[in-house]
């Protein structure tokens, strides 16, 4: 009597599911078909020869990213840097050390941190860490990628910090009972059991860190200060490839070659963070290496 | 586990370890003393521009005077979409995974696309928002084609939760309504999903806190940088409070002038956003322990 209603919502149930991959796919396919005229007219290669980017230059443009992958690299490189060392330090305290009381009261400031939104981060980086940089290194601007690389990073850390501490907390209590049992110190514990026997989530919680990372648009966008030349040091300015996209989207004619080189650095966005996500997806649901 | 912990605590630390048992400590301490100095900051420089006329009047000379109401306006009414779109469907999404599919193959995908989703940088959902929204579906730059581009990068937010709040129905209350005759839909509908509204509620209220404070996606979707009106119809351009923060702390034409007025907007996103997160974090607290203790 029910079967019609039955139906219907089976189908819209499976739908929605279904929308799911149907987005992730759109997302490829819209980046894909957009850079298809921009990758046409001025070659995939000329993207990434040495150069620079100007679209706009009269007579010859360029289409060169490759200063822009290297500021990328650059801020997420500086970034990790810290935050995989701190943040996995802070997710083995948290695991195996941590009073119930300090876990009831940091798990919920790491969560608000991930919460603050980057714009506020950027925000921060430019009229707080600017000046501090600026007067560390004796320079006349800590608008460079030193700043983005700090901010990032802080950005990353929760991430790095939840996902490392789901993985310690996932080794066998087995393994800390037996190092504890043959003597060891809880510091050899957590140095040599049970922080090695997460190896493989903790990578997983750095790589999507990184992901977080390359693909962070308003932070580096405000703090990095943008210039197309090449870097030659953390104290230069940089600008990545997300915040090209972002610097430009706002008045590039629709439908030019300018608009659809757009894309194509969207789409190299797209294809390094999706490989970065998809092997840290891999090594989290990848069976441990050690069985009990 | 915890035992083991507690007990290695008061006779393990000896010596040089002791270093190591500080820096560990110290990292997550310090993790609090950057979250600690964000908020002293924003609060003690943006506190002193807040009052009635600031959130309720719109800017003026040129936003060096006046308030930030429409970005509040438009910060609401852009999320509002978004939770209209992302709720529905990531709950629904989330119903297919836990109560209708079979697991296997295609649930294997459907979450590795969920979980790819989440890593889509997210001027790249602006960008996807531009073609499709802005251009393909002729939505031109506005409320709708923001808060559906905001819809999508919040979606894995509201599918998460609701998986998660659904895993929480126990398996016996579904057996006993087939058992007495119910159908799929009806169990859905009268068993499980009352049970998973807190959790509901909590992806809601994440995904509205995510939405809000996201900036780049809205860049050439819809925001504006100043509109003498509030957005009328969903097919208006809007202003937001990050995009409002952006504009104040890098475009503006007097920057140091604004300097205030971006503090205030800062303050204002940031407790939006972390009462937000906040509440979200209590509620899921307080469902977790009642689930824990069997309720």
């Amino acid at each position: 009597m029910h079967s019609r209603t039955e139906l219907i919502m089976k189908i819209l149930f499976w739908a929605s599911g279904i929308a799911i991959i149907l987005f992730l796919v759109g997302i490829l396919f819209t980046l894909l078909s957009n850079s298809i005229p921009a990758l046409g007219e001025i070659g995939i290669g000329s993207f990434f020869t040495s150069g620079l980017w100007r679209p706009g230059a009269y007579g010859e443009p360029t289409y060169s990213i490759n200063n822009f992958i290297l500021g990328t690299f650059m801020v997420t490189v500086g970034a990790l840097a810290f935050a995989v060392p701190m943040g996995v330090a802070a997710a083995a305290y948290l695991a195996e050390i941590a009073s119930p009381w300090e876990r009831e009261f940091f798990k919920p400031i790491v969560e608000v941190l991930a919460g603050i939104p980057s714009v506020v981060l950027g925000f921060i980086g430019l009229v707080v860490l600017a000046p501090l940089i600026a007067r560390f290194f004796n320079i006349p601007s800590g608008i460079n990628a030193l700043n983005g690389a700090i901010l990032v990073g802080i950005m990353a850390l929760p991430t790095i910090i939840t996902l490392a501490e789901d993985a310690i907390t996932a080794v066998p209590k087995e393994y800390r009972h037996a190092s504890l049992a043959l003597g060891g110190t809880q510091w050899q514990t957590i140095w040599k059991v049970t922080v090695p026997a997460a190896f493989s989530g903790i990578t997983a919680a750095a790589m999507l860190g990184m992901g977080r990372a390359i693909g962070e648009t308003m932070t580096v966008l405000m703090v990095t200060g943008n210039m197309i030349a090449r870097p030659e040091s953390f104290l230069d300015s940089v600008r990545t490839l997300s915040a090209n996209i972002a610097i430009e989207i706002g008045d590039v004619a629709f439908g030019s070659v300018h608009f659809h080189a757009l894309f194509v650095v969207g789409l190299v966005l797209f294809i390094i963070t999706f490989i970065v996500n998809l092997l840290a997806d891999i090594l989290i649901h990848r069976k441990p290496e050690v069985n009990k | 586990m915890r035992a083991v912990s507690e007990k290695g605590r008061t006779k393990q630390w000896r010596g040089s370890e002791i270093i190591g048992y500080w820096l560990l400590r110290f990292s997550l301490i310090l993790v609090l003393f950057i979250l600690g100095f964000i908020i002293v900051d924003i609060f003690t420089k943006g506190i002193g521009v807040i009052n009635w006329e600031f959130l309720t009047t719109a800017p003026r000379v040129g936003m060096t005077e006046g308030g930030i109401f429409p970005a509040i306006v438009g910060t609401l009414y852009v999320t509002l979409i978004t939770i209209a779109f992302a709720v529905p469907l990531g709950v629904a999404a989330a119903i297919y995974l836990n109560e209708y599919a079979v697991q296997g193959r295609l649930t294997r995908l459907v979450r590795m696309s969920l979980r790819n989703l989440a890593g889509v940088p997210s001027i790249v959902f602006g960008l996807f928002g531009m073609a499709v929204f802005v251009k393909f579906f002729g939505f031109g730059p506005s409320l709708i084609a923001a808060g559906f581009t905001l819809g999508l990068l919040t979606l894995p937010v509201t599918v998460t939760a609701a998986e998660e709040a659904l895993i929480t129905v126990p398996r016996s209350y579904r057996a006993g309504s087939f058992a007495l005759g119910a159908t799929r839909w009806q169990v859905v509908r009268t068993v499980v999903l009352p049970r998973a509204i807190p959790g509901i509620l909590t992806g809601t209220i994440l995904g509205l806190a995510r939405a809000a404070g996201e900036t780049a996606p809205i860049l050439a979707t819809g925001a504006a940088f100043f509109l003498p009106y509030l957005p009328d119809s969903v097919k208006s351009q809007f202003m937001a409070l990050p995009y409002h923060l952006f504009i104040m702390s890098t475009q503006h034409h007097a920057l140091a002038v604004v300097r205030p007025i971006a503090y205030g907007t800062a303050l204002v996103l940031v407790t939006l956003v972390t009462l937000l997160n906040l509440a979200a974090v209590l509620l899921r607290k307080r469902y977790r322990d009642k689930v824990a203790k069997g309720l």
